[in-house]
């Protein structure tokens, strides 16, 4: 409907289309700005030239190949949870939710680790942490998913409540595995029972295959599965799922498993493969970084790990100049939040356009006849 | 008996800092707004009403206490507001999605108040504010009164200043024009239009005010409850979130933040007494399980209305939504 | 003569499309215009100008005798008219003082005790039923109604303007409406009633203004007119709509509909008890004015609905032997099309419900059959070459058939989804509203393609609002009023007059007398 009250200068109208090219400009340029403005922050606030600061910054990933595996490694436990948040929100499920679903794995694995580790032989000991990983996560996101389809409980709500319930357990079962020791350390020490084996020289790296094979996999779930045709149809009108005869409670229930079991599995991956032990921040806030992720990304799994990357790059170029020059690595949080401002408020270009009162004409009729 | 004085007087205190928070977000929420941001802003009103108390206290020979507080507390709502803006304009204007946005803004409110944080801390672990005396004072001559003087009369003022914002509140969403237009606002923001109700001017005031409430919350936790020490720590963000999980458990209505607040306060200070009331105690991992309770508790509300549907309890219809008039 | 409202030359046009081109207009005091026109003729956005939501090309608006304009609701309150939209606006959890609260003007101090004194004055005098004290969602559409234009007395309209007032409410309640607005009238105020309903049309006005396709077509004195001078009016000439109907060839009972009922959320009993037969070859049109169960019925027959017991829908594959007949009610959408049978279904809510607006044309195509065959994948081997069939043979205009089919105009989603839904070979072919908005020659595709599917022998239900097509498409129609079917006539032996009458008489009882 228009509204059309005495032609105000300026109106805002829905773009009926948009090329890709006009995506990509329009986001480099929100980029660019965003780095424009961190450089007068870092400016005004350090007195440093920028320059200087945004090389230091590059150094943080790419000055060795030591740095740039270390962000690789960081890369691949955000872009887990973002793949596997991406069938969710797909599916227009605001799972928050991931960061505890992700704690749960982790638990689920350290747990068989602590208990199992040295009894069973590793041929067992890592499926048995595997699918313990699995049906954690799975556990966490059935929850919430099946009060969303039963009774349409707001699921944004249900999920980030959800985080702190597993942040407790995890506490709890740290304060009994620790006994009298001030810290956990690292689980199974002697026996290296659980841990992954070394793949290149890192153990993480079976993390980066992962996470590898995820991105294509997901990518063709999503588009070329039947599953996933039902996802974007959920996603789009339960009505029109309805009608199409898909039994729209099984979908979101099923989809909420799916996101829960992958956020399992990466914890399952951040336990056995990075950390090889766990804590109430073993999830490290990627369970809320990897949301913008997947909404910035359109759920296509291939942007996803271009965002990730930036983000990765950002945190460690800031944590870098943090001990280049005496700051502290807080700063990327500034940053990051301030390239995520410019780009969410960058979508509106792509999605509106403004029309100015003299320029009027060309917008009638742009529709497709 | 002693030990349900001192549970009562870690409670509320507590439940005062999540009562500033979801107060703040009550008035968001009821404009349609879902500002996931809280516990940023409630980090950017704690660090500026810190820094700015702290900074006039070390450059200024005598410094009036009295000054010191008026000055954190304008300085507070001043920080959360802009955050709040920040929110809106993406939002509103630009019609971003809020669920991101506000997850972003947490991320760069909790960037900012650690970053500057830092600076203050200039190498020590943590620093205080010495106007936390001022903010603690009690109520002369009643919180003298025995018990109940101590339980009822012996908090800072803010405690009492979140009591009357709550009440304050209530009145203004149900017995004012303004409080009537932003319900409408919330629950369709379509007809509001229709009735001439300016839905962005509406939404911008609502959710900047509302954001300089929640970041009083902040401010309170630094400069009370913590008695004026600044260190870096997560601690404000979980306080966010159980802000939010306070908006759910009122559903939406200002007078039931002020129980509550306290009962999440008593619930949280639990596992630390409830053992020693009962005469035993528990082992470390066992509290850990006792600290979940708040949240278990949350999601029961959460349910239990789903489960209901009345309509008196549900979150606004628009909650979450980008409203485009042009879009009908 | 006195006018509360005169309109000089207006003309508005969105963008190509002209709504009203040149009207001129004008409204006695204390009289009731209807404002009479078919679907699309102009009514609404005319008066959506004088209501202040939208703003005129060119013309003048004079109200009282002074040249206004007329920019928001704002504006048009200060002059003292009033709207009640055919969607209301009111906000569902307020109770009925705080809703008109909501339009109080700036100036009026905002005490509710002091509203609900003013509004009860109102009530008592123009005699509303109405508890204020009630929260919307608790009211029935009447009762909403009824608050829509308490607010606007309230607001001190002189002139009130009701958009189709009667469209959703019973015989009953319209009587109760039409003894108001005649209190109204006698207390000085003047009324525009947007209406196509012809009897009440002579029952309530003092004059009636005509609109066709957007232009005048004349004002006449109600006394002087009957249903035959203003169907003459409203259509310009006596309709020949030229669409070609056969005799059912070799008819089999396809569909048999017993006792039929749904309760919805509210409990109210949308359909009751209805029960008819379906059969192969033959077009069966469903009459009513919307919102009487139409919209159940076809999506009870789809699996879409959870009829009461006692409630039977019973299928016949090629003949009419029980022993084959399969029961339709309990099964969903997909067991259904497990068993074989090819229900097709083109709902009124089309990018809602019918189609996925944010996919393209080969993704729609798969809507209902992407689950077939055992592969995990789908296979849009075949959805792509169908929809570069329907695009070719229905000739649907849009760029490429992977452009997202909410940029598509009207015509060509509702043609993508008959479409779709005919090339599914359907036994049972449902359609509701399915020319609504199309202009004249895709609405002639749509029926054309609709003879062409009963001469293969499928069973059409076809629910519609134009008695025209359905008195000349259909072979029976049956007419649903209040939930209940009123009656099934043999369309090449009815009139318009005829079905009129039953889509506004409840079963079993004579026409509601005037109270």
């Amino acid at each position: 409907m228009t509204n059309t009250h005495h032609e105000p200068l300026m109106r805002i109208v829905k773009r009926s289309e948009s090329t890709f090219k006009h995506k990509v400009i329009i986001r480099l340029i929100a980029v660019l700005l965003a780095l424009v403005i961190d450089a007068m922050f870092i400016y005004f606030v350090t007195g440093l030239n920028p320059f200087a600061v945004y090389t230091t910054m590059f150094q943080g990933t790419f000055s060795n190949p030591m740095r740039f595996s270390w962000a690789m490694r960081d890369l691949a436990s955000l872009l887990l949870v973002g793949i596997a948040l991406a069938p969710a929100f797909k599916m227009r499920f605001w799972n928050i939710g991931a960061e505890g679903q992700v704690l749960v794995g982790a638990l689920a694995t350290a747990a068989v680790m602590v208990y199992y580790g040295g009894k069973l032989p590793n041929a067992l000991l890592y499926p048995t942490m595997l699918i313990a990983a699995l049906a954690a996560g799975a556990l966490w996101g059935f929850v919430p998913g099946v009060f969303k389809a039963k009774f349409g409980t707001n699921e944004t709500l249900f999920t980030l409540m959800m985080n702190y319930v597993a942040i407790q357990l995890v506490a709890c079962c740290v304060n009994i595995w620790r006994g009298q020791a001030s810290g956990l350390g690292k689980l199974n020490m002697k026996s290296k029972a659980g841990w992954f084996p070394q793949v290149f020289g890192q153990r993480y790296n079976i993390n980066l295959i992962v996470v590898v094979l995820l991105v294509v996999l997901m990518y063709c779930y999503l588009r070329y599965t039947k599953q996933g045709y039902e996802i974007s149809v959920v996603g789009e009108s339960e009505n029109t799922a309805r009608y199409a005869g898909i039994n729209v409670g099984k979908v979101i229930i099923r989809t909420m498993i799916l996101s829960g079991a992958l956020c399992g599995l990466t914890g399952f991956l951040i336990v056995g493969g990075r950390d090889q032990t766990i804590s109430t921040g073993t999830a490290g806030g990627n369970g809320f970084t990897a949301i913008i992720v997947a909404w910035l990304a359109k759920f296509n799994t291939f942007y996803m790990a271009l965002i990730s990357f930036l983000l990765i790059f950002l945190e460690k170029g800031a944590g870098e100049i943090a001990s280049a020059y005496n700051l502290n690595d807080f700063a990327s949080d500034i940053i990051a939040g301030i390239i995520l401002f410019c780009i969410l408020g960058s979508e509106f270009f792509i999605n509106y356009k403004p029309i100015f009162r003299s320029s009027k004409q060309t917008s009638i009729g742009k529709e497709v006849a | 008996m002693d030990t349900l004085i001192a549970w009562i007087l870690r409670a509320i205190p507590f439940g005062t800092i999540i009562m500033y928070g979801a107060l703040g977000e009550i008035v968001t929420e009821k404009t349609g707004n879902l500002n996931l941001g809280v516990p940023g802003i409630m980090y950017l009103g704690g660090f500026a009403g810190f820094a700015s108390a702290y900074l006039y206290e070390n450059s200024v020979a005598a410094p009036n206490m009295f000054l010191c507080v008026i000055l954190s507390l304008v300085c507070a709502f001043i920080a959360s507001m802009i955050g709040g803006l920040i929110y809106s304009f993406l939002t509103i204007t630009l019609r971003a999605n809020q669920n991101v946005t506000g997850l972003a803004l947490t991320t760069f409110g909790m960037g900012v108040a650690n970053f500057f944080g830092v600076f203050i801390l200039d190498g020590r672990t943590a620093t205080q504010s010495l106007v936390y005396k001022t903010f603690q004072t009690k109520i002369p001559v009643l919180s003298q009164l025995g018990t109940i003087g101590q339980t009822v009369f012996g908090y800072g003022f803010m405690v009492y200043a979140a009591i009357i914002l709550a009440i304050v509140l209530h009145h203004i969403l149900s017995h004012t024009r303004i409080g009537l237009n932003l319900r409408a606002i919330g629950e369709n923001p379509a007809t509001a239009d229709a009735a001439g109700i300016s839905v962005t001017r509406y939404k911008y005031l609502a959710t900047c005010l509302g954001a300089g409430i929640s970041g009083l919350g902040g401010l309170y936790y630094v400069l009370d409850y913590n008695q004026g020490i600044w260190a870096t720590t997560g601690q404000i963000e979980a306080l966010g979130w159980l802000a939010l999980a306070l908006v759910i458990f009122t559903t939406w209505k200002p007078l039931n933040a002020i129980w509550g607040s306290y009962l999440f306060g008593t619930l949280y200070w639990l596992y630390q007494f409830l053992p020693t009331l009962m005469g035993f105690s528990v082992p470390g991992y066992i509290t850990d399980l006792i600290q979940m309770v708040p949240y278990l508790v949350t999601i029961a509300v959460l349910i239990v209305t789903s489960l209901r549907k009345k309509r008196e309890d549900q979150p606004p219809a628009s909650l979450g939504l980008a409203y485009f008039r042009e879009e009908r | 003569m006195e006018y509360a409202i005169e309109l000089r030359h207006i003309t508005k046009t969105f963008g190509s499309v002209v709504a009203n081109h040149d009207v001129s207009l004008d409204v006695r005091k204390g009289e009731i215009l209807s404002l009479l026109g078919e679907n699309g003729s102009g009514k609404t956005t005319l008066m959506n100008m004088i209501a202040g939501i939208y703003y005129p090309d060119s013309g003048e608006i004079i109200v009282d005798g002074k040249l206004v304009e007329i920019r928001s609701p704002k504006d048009a309150y200060a002059l003292g008219i009033g709207m009640v939209h055919q969607h209301f606006k009111l906000i569902d959890v307020f109770t009925a003082a705080e809703n008109i609260a909501l339009v109080l003007d700036k100036q009026e101090k905002y005490n509710l005790k002091d509203i609900k004194a003013k509004a009860q004055q109102i009530c008592e005098r123009y005699s509303f039923d109405i508890d204020l004290e009630q929260k919307v969602y608790e009211m029935s559409v009447s009762q909403k109604q009824t608050l829509e234009i308490i607010k606007m007395l309230y607001r001190g309209a002189q002139l009130l303007i009701l958009d189709e007032p009667t469209a959703v409410l019973t015989p009953q309640e319209t009587e109760k409406l039409f003894a108001v607005m005649r209190n109204m009238r006698a207390d000085g105020k003047s009324i525009i009633i947007i209406t196509h309903k012809l009897h009440e049309v002579l029952s309530i006005s003092d004059r009636v203004a005509i609109l066709r396709k957007g232009e005048y077509a004349g004002t006449i004195d109600t006394a002087a007119a009957d249903e035959a001078s203003l169907t003459e009016l409203m259509v310009g000439k006596k309709v020949e709509l030229n669409i070609e109907r056969e005799a059912p060839v070799n008819p089999h009972l396809r569909l048999n509909v017993h006792n039929l009922t749904i309760t919805n959320a509210e409990g109210i009993k949308v359909l009751d008890q209805v029960s008819f037969e379906a059969f192969s070859g033959e077009i069966l049109g469903i009459a009513g004015i919307s919102g009487n169960g139409q919209k159940e019925l076809l999506e009870a027959i789809a699996g879409l609905q959870h009829p009461e017991k006692d409630s039977s829908i019973v299928y016949y594959p090629d003949d009419d032997r029980d022993s084959t007949a399969e029961q339709l009610i309990g099964k969903s959408p997909k067991n259904i099309r497990d068993m074989g049978i090819h229900l097709s279904f083109v709902p009124e809510d089309r990018l809602g419900m019918g189609l996925v607006g944010s996919m393209g044309m080969i993704d729609n195509m798969m809507l209902k059959t992407y689950s077939e065959g055992h592969s995990p994948l789908v296979d849009r081997k075949g959805p792509r070459y169908l929809a570069e069939e329907i695009k070719d043979e229905l000739g649907v205009v849009t760029p490429s058939i992977s452009t997202p089919v909410s940029r598509l105009s009207g015509g060509n989603v509702q043609k993508v989804l008959v479409g779709r839904e005919i090339a599914a070979a359907p036994s049972v072919l449902m359609t509701a509203y399915a020319v609504r908005g199309l202009d004249i020659n895709t609405s002639y595709t749509i029926y054309h393609l609709l003879n062409e599917q009963k001469k293969s022998g499928v069973a059409i239900i076809y629910v519609g609002e134009d008695l025209d097509v359905l008195i000349d498409l259909c072979d029976r129609i049956l007419i649903l009023c209040g939930g209940k079917c009123n009656g099934i006539v043999d369309a090449r032996k009815t009139n318009k007059e005829e079905v009129g009458l039953l889509m506004t008489r409840l079963a079993g009882k004579q026409e509601g007398g005037v109270a």
